[in-house]
């Protein structure tokens, strides 16, 4: 053992020791690797086909150009249409916001229900939710259909909401659930001795408390049903298409030129809206992650 | 005088589980009556459920003479304050306060002129505008009975209010509780484990046991005399010293230890006389027992030698042996003890309590 007698305070370390230097090292090493394909699409998607075809993909772009973009929004053809991503965008943005919005609240009611109003049978309930989330849609898929078809809502908008708030149900309850199950037992007794009932220890108690799972769920349902193309596909119809289904249509067409820079630009379009909601909610989302994962 | 609160044979199973079995308790009108038992003896529950927060299996309970066994909370004429201080954390204190006022729909100023009363007895109106996350413990709690004082109710309910404050706040809030019972004179029932809390606030002591109230007393009978071994054992800190041996009836019944130490407790008050001879416990408080010359005047001395002294600032423990049995007792804190040192000690066994072995009921 060794001791110095001047030692006093803070112990003095230098930032260069060889552990920092591996761990920076790999750090930038994986964030350049996962930037890459994003620079790669940016810079494609500004320039023009002549500059595509030289064939220097990691080269920036020489002349830069939003013709495709603004191809990619309006005119690209998609199918039989050339109205480019823009309708797709609006189909998504119908689809996205309802079902979002039915599914987080009834998703927090049975939460809280089955942590604070246990009825008979209510954890029979919960396990076969659970069992819910481990079964993979595609077995569901063609039952669906035949309901959907028998509600007569099969290829309307209403069709895509009500099969995203089902299948939003499983996860989400068990967020909610376990959220509640971690705030104090007391509050809930506390409210019910002051006289409040179902709804209004859930409006005025429960949901004043639980923004940060709230945030979550909203981000989860968000960027999981902008991002679907299945169902899109399936129950939607061809009018009412959401965004990812049209820019498989863009991509994958057939016909004509490939033009990968509206490729890359409705690509980064579509991408765009759960981009940003990570973004902009990157915080709430491991602070509420952690929240609803503590107890279970 | 009428009971304020009444519970009836009173049973709850958490399924095959029984929680609390076929109680009875009486609780007269303005009676401070605390529960008090280790944890998991059924004290919470049993509170729990007169607060109408859980159904009961069987029986009944009555709040001021009205069956109220299947009635909500709010209807009960109740107040709670729980250990946790269940404050709703985006209210203000004021909001916290009328929160219950408010669902019931009662008129504004008469919420107001409530909230004011109960701010000014609790003196917390400095802290209305506040938020919980912004008070001390002692002040949200204060803030919890607050909330029970404005509903203007008959009965409130204690669940262990004061064991997340540290000592001293502890000991402050126990006096509080006490100055506000005795200017409200309401019926309050009170569930703590700690015993001391039990005998400075309560009137009666219910002292529990795997769902059942093993007696229910006054403090004083409850610590001088106990029911039953558990109780004896529950109550006091340090506890009490027990002797096992054997006691033999008759004109002069005489206690003799298995090794041997014969104790005569003829002064003794049974409940029950003797008879034959039977296995029993005796039972002597460590501050009954006295040491020096004193001792020699009392039916019952001997010579023991210290093992261990515990200065505790108040008095001295010291840890001796009596036969083969390790006993302590409490000496004024000026007597000087060293360890190895031979001393007189002796006491009274009809201060001490003495039980059967077999059924481990006091005799």
């Amino acid at each position: 053992m060794t001791t110095n007698a001047e030692a006093s305070g803070p112990r003095p370390r230098s930032f260069f020791t060889p552990t920092r230097i591996v761990i920076y090292g790999i750090i930038i090493v994986a964030a350049l690797y996962y930037l890459l394909p994003l620079y790669v699409m940016i810079t494609t998607s500004l320039k023009g086909l002549p500059e595509i075809r030289i064939g220097n993909i990691f080269a920036p772009p020489l002349e830069v150009t939003f013709e495709p973009w603004v191809k990619a929004w309006t005119s690209a053809c998609t199918g039989l249409t050339c109205n480019g991503l823009a309708p797709g965008f609006w189909n998504s943005v119908k689809i996205t916001l309802p079902s979002t919005i039915v599914s987080v609240f009834i998703a927090a009611v049975s939460g809280y229900s089955l942590v604070n109003w246990r009825f008979k049978g209510s954890e029979f309930f919960f396990t076969v939710l659970l069992l819910g989330s481990f079964i993979p849609y595609q077995v569901m898929l063609y039952p669906l259909v035949m309901i959907t078809a028998q509600m007569k809502i099969f290829g309307t908008l209403w069709a895509v909401i009500l099969i995203h708030t089902i299948f939003g149900m499983p996860i989400l309850t068990l967020l909610f659930r376990n959220y509640f199950a971690s705030l104090p037992q007391e509050l809930f007794k506390a409210a019910r001795v002051d006289g409040a009932g179902f709804w209004r220890i859930f409006f005025q108690i429960m949901v004043p408390m639980s923004l940060p799972i709230f945030a979550v769920a909203i981000i989860l349902q968000v960027t999981g049903i902008w991002n679907d193309f299945l169902f899109g596909v399936v129950f939607a119809g061809t009018q009412n298409y959401p965004m990812t289904v049209q820019l498989n249509n863009i991509v994958n067409s057939v016909q004509g030129v490939r033009e990968y820079n509206v490729n890359m630009a409705a690509t980064i379009l579509t991408a765009a809206v759960p981009l940003i909601v990570y973004f902009v909610s990157g915080k709430w989302f491991v602070r509420g992650i952690a929240a609803g994962a503590v107890k279970g | 005088m009428q009971s304020s609160v009444s519970v009836k044979d009173l049973s709850l199973n958490f399924g095959s589980v029984q929680v609390l079995k076929s109680l009875n308790l009486d609780v007269k009108q303005g009676e401070f009556i605390v529960l008090l038992g280790p944890s998991g003896c059924g004290k919470s529950t049993l509170l729990n459920c007169i607060a109408g927060l859980l159904d009961v299996s069987e029986g009944q309970i009555f709040i001021g003479g009205k069956n109220v066994t299947w009635a909500e909370p709010k209807d009960r004429g109740i107040g709670m304050v729980f250990q946790s201080y269940a404050l709703y954390p985006q209210m203000t204190v004021e909001k916290n306060l009328s929160f219950g006022l408010r669902v019931a729909g009662m008129k504004r100023d008469e919420i107001d002129s409530r909230v004011k009363r109960a701010s000014e007895i609790l003196q917390i109106e400095p802290l209305l505008q506040r938020k919980p996350a912004n008070l001390s413990g002692g002040q949200r709690q204060r803030v919890a009975i607050g909330r029970a004082l404005v509903r203007d109710v008959d009965v409130f309910l204690f669940d262990e209010p004061l064991s997340n404050l540290d000592a001293k706040l502890r000991s402050d809030l126990r006096v509080e509780i006490k100055r506000l019972h005795q200017r409200l004179k309401n019926t309050m029932i009170y569930v703590t484990h700690d015993q001391i809390e039990a005998l400075t606030l309560a009137d009666r002591i219910a002292i529990m046991k795997n769902g059942e109230i093993q007696q229910l007393s006054d403090p004083h009978t409850i610590y001088n005399k106990p029911v039953n071994l558990y109780v004896a054992g529950f109550i006091g800190s340090p506890s009490m010293n027990f002797l096992n041996g054997t006691l033999a009836g008759g004109a002069e019944p005489a206690f003799t230890t298995d090794d041997g130490v014969v104790v005569p407790v003829g002064r003794y008050v049974f409940d029950k006389a003797p008879t034959g001879s039977a296995k029993a416990v005796l039972g002597v408080r460590p501050e009954h027992i006295v040491l020096g010359d004193a001792a020699k005047d009392l039916p019952f001395s001997t010579e023991v030698e210290i093992e261990i002294v515990e200065p505790m600032g108040s008095d001295t423990l010291a840890w001796t042996k009596i036969g083969n049995h390790a006993v302590t007792f409490r000496a004024d804190s000026d007597v000087h003890l060293t360890v190895g040192q031979k001393v007189l000690v002796g006491f009274d066994p009809a201060r001490g309590s003495l039980f059967d072995t077999a059924s481990t009921n006091r005799l």
